[in-house]
């Protein structure tokens, strides 16, 4: 019984891999998807089988997914050894898991990017070592639930699932609400920018109060629902970096290729799961920083000539985070927003992102829904262009400047990032 | 508070997930382009709701929909600002609000303000969630172009006597009681299922609301990129689901040929 399960797994592993050769052998995309979802059909149970036994480790959140699943796989790379299978294209759904471990070596740690609606069901299923949960904030309501709905259900499979190591933000009452029942958690303070959906405390409904702006001081409830005792927090070093500090009394420096506040945060969070799965924090940080981009996110490529810098924001927490990262600075902008399925239909979430802090910018507005951007820069008082084709926008951004030589400043959601991430060289 | 026009936003910590805060913006930014003096006021629930000339509701999640209308029946300001004239703008779950019952999480009927002469219950189809295209219907919105928004609600609301529907959908559910209608109107009070925001997207019920607030007549405005946003959208709405599946079956019927 257990040698025709196991040839089946192999036989779905298989289909999967062969599947995805033939996908990009035709010129159809990398093809993870596709060959995920014949594995799993010839297996249903193809993850499960290719994870037994080995360390895994799962990263769930709104934001930071992506860029946690790189630094972590990164650290426990060099700290366990052998190949490390991820599935480092951002495929979080159990196609492609499947493909990523059809693909992967059948031995060695595996850290996965899982979809904030499928980790229930793959804590269960995969009965990781470790779970690393970042954050819950509004993201395309039009196909997702409501994120309180989703706290909840955390809850409940944390509470009565086997026992993990739970990395658990602690400075964001959602998560805290998520993990809360669950028997090993790490409370960190990663930080929290955004607000707007943990201002309601889950556990009673009264106001939430929050202590400042990014979390140091913490926050309560009346009812008493608060935060809890942190094993590790991020400090700002005097160089403008981070550092990680643990309640034993460690400091330690984050010195990371990725820019910004809250891949620092990402990095703590990362640190603290691989010390839970045998790899020092230290050594985990050490390694984290030779990570020098995730699917391309930060990096710098040319695009129609001008030097572009591309990041992804694809709802009002990840903005509030790019704005704190770029809002400082004088070069051009450029904002692409598309709403397609991957995207979320409705970009009404563009009237919670802070664009005022743009005012002053060149600004140009881009993507398949550039005209409602437009109409949101509006009333924001930025002044800016609409260039329908997001190429010729960035050319436009860096000629109307002209004063910086800084890189043109790139933001796209999900589809307007990847589609402008093909032409960058 | 300052003088001048006061809009109040309503709650934003419990009913401000769909963007809907940019309504409030919207209003005021349109009253100061004509010089109209206008504050914004953020009202927090754990706060009293302050005096207003124009309130507007956003939508919400269940439970603090719940906690929304209590916390509004219990403190009372803003039943009596419309009383004495105050203009209001509620959209989804605030429309099912300021109506006289609305479900819960669980579907139990929930008392609402009164506000408005509609009654919401739980759906049993699938979620509205969608591009809507309306046309005004109402006599007491006077004449305004047709509606763009998006709707993304599970209630079916029912327009009672004592109001009028706004719109007629051409595309989208809208109030979902079979009857196409959206939204409903009477007096100042205004609701809708719309987001976008409604506002953002049809710049002239935001001047009809403002003109209720004050009374006057309000100078137009160079709207040349609402303009542009409100054609792109009304095109995709041309081209309605039941037109596309017609298309379809079409195509698929020469195939078979």
């Amino acid at each position: 019984m257990r040698a025709r399960a196991s040839l089946r797994a192999r036989a779905a592993a298989s289909a999967a891999v062969a599947v995805n050769w033939a996908s990009r052998r035709a010129g159809l995309g990398s093809g993870t998807v596709a060959g995920g979802r014949a594995g799993l059909v010839v297996d249903p149970h193809l993850v499960e089988k290719l994870c037994v036994g080995r360390p895994v480790a799962l990263v769930s959140g709104t934001n930071g997914k992506t860029t946690t699943t790189a630094l972590l796989a990164g650290a426990l790379g060099a700290g366990l050894g052998g190949g490390v299978v991820t599935n480092a294209t951002g495929s979080n759904m159990p196609a492609g898991h499947a493909a990523a471990l059809a693909a992967g070596g059948r031995t060695g740690p595996v850290v996965l990017e899982v979809d904030e609606a499928y980790l229930p069901a793959e804590v269960a299923s995969l009965e990781p070592t470790c779970a690393v949960l970042l954050n819950l904030s509004r993201d395309q309501l039009d196909r997702t639930s409501e994120v309180r709905m989703l706290a909840n259900r955390w809850r409940v499979a944390f509470a009565g699932g086997a026992p993990v190591d739970l990395v658990a933000n602690a400075d964001d009452p959602l998560v805290v609400w998520a993990a809360g029942q669950a028997e090993r958690v790490h409370w960190i303070g990663a930080g929290l920018g955004w607000r707007n959906d943990a201002v309601g405390c889950p556990s009673c409904g009264e106001q939430v109060t929050f202590a400042d702006a990014f979390g140091a001081g913490g926050w309560s409830c009346v009812c008493g629902f608060a935060r809890p005792a942190l094993e590790a927090w991020l400090e700002e070093a005097a160089d403008g970096g981070s550092l990680a500090c643990f309640a034993d009394g460690r400091r330690l420096v984050v010195d990371l290729e990725l820019p910004g506040r809250f891949n620092r945060a990402n990095a703590l969070m990362a640190a603290v799961a691989a010390s839970s799965m045998g790899v020092g924090a230290d050594e985990a940080l050490g390694a984290m920083a030779q990570v020098p981009s995730v699917a391309g996110r930060f990096t710098v490529g040319e695009i129609a000539g001008s030097p572009t810098r591309l990041m992804l924001a694809k709802n009002p927490a990840g903005w509030s985070e790019l704005l704190d990262l770029v809002g400082g600075g004088t070069a051009p902008v450029v904002v692409a927003i598309n709403a397609r399925t991957a995207d979320g239909k409705d970009p009404s979430w563009l009237w919670d992102v802070e664009f005022e802090a743009l005012a002053g910018r060149t600004v140009v507005a881009t993507g398949e829904r550039a005209r409602d951007l437009a109409v949101r820069l509006r009333y924001a008082g930025v002044d800016h262009a609409t260039v329908d084709d997001p190429r010729a926008a960035v050319a436009f951004a860096a000629l109307e400047d002209g004063r910086t030589a800084a890189p043109v400043e790139f933001i796209g959601n999900y589809t307007a990032f990847h589609d402008l991430l093909d032409h960058a060289r | 508070m300052s003088t001048g026009l006061r809009i109040v936003v309503v709650y934003p910590d419990l009913l401000g997930t769909y963007g809907d805060g940019g309504n409030g913006l919207v209003l005021a930014r349109r009253a100061e382009w004509r010089g109209i003096k206008a504050s914004l006021h953020q009202a927090l629930s754990a706060d009293p709701v302050p005096m207003g000339d124009l309130y507007c509701l956003g939508g919400g999640e269940d439970g603090p929909q719940v906690r929304a209308a209590a916390a509004l029946r219990q403190d009372g300001t803003l039943v009596g600002a419309v009383e004495r004239g105050a203009a209001v703008l509620a959209v989804c779950a605030g429309f099912q609000i300021v109506g006289t019952t609305f479900p819960d999480a669980n579907g139990s009927g929930r008392a609402g303000l009164g506000l408005l002469d509609v009654s919401t219950v739980k759906g049993t189809g699938p979620r509205a969630v969608g591009e809507v295209v309306a046309d005004i219907t109402a006599a007491g919105a006077g004449p305004l172009p047709t509606l763009s928004g998006f709707e993304n609600h599970a209630g079916v609301t029912r327009v009672g006597p004592g109001a009028e529907p706004l719109a007629t959908v051409r595309r989208g559910i809208g109030n979902g009681g079979g009857d196409a209608s959206e939204g409903a109107v009477a007096g100042k009070v205004l609701g809708t299922y719309l987001h976008g925001p409604v506002l953002a997207r049809n710049p002239a019920l935001a001047d009809l609301l403002l003109g209720w607030a004050t009374g006057g007549q309000l100078v137009p405005l160079d709207d040349h990129e609402e303009a542009a946003l409100r054609q792109e959208r009304l095109a995709v709405g041309r081209r309605s689901p039941s037109g596309m599946a017609r298309t379809r079956r079409r195509i698929s019927r020469a195939l078979r040929r």
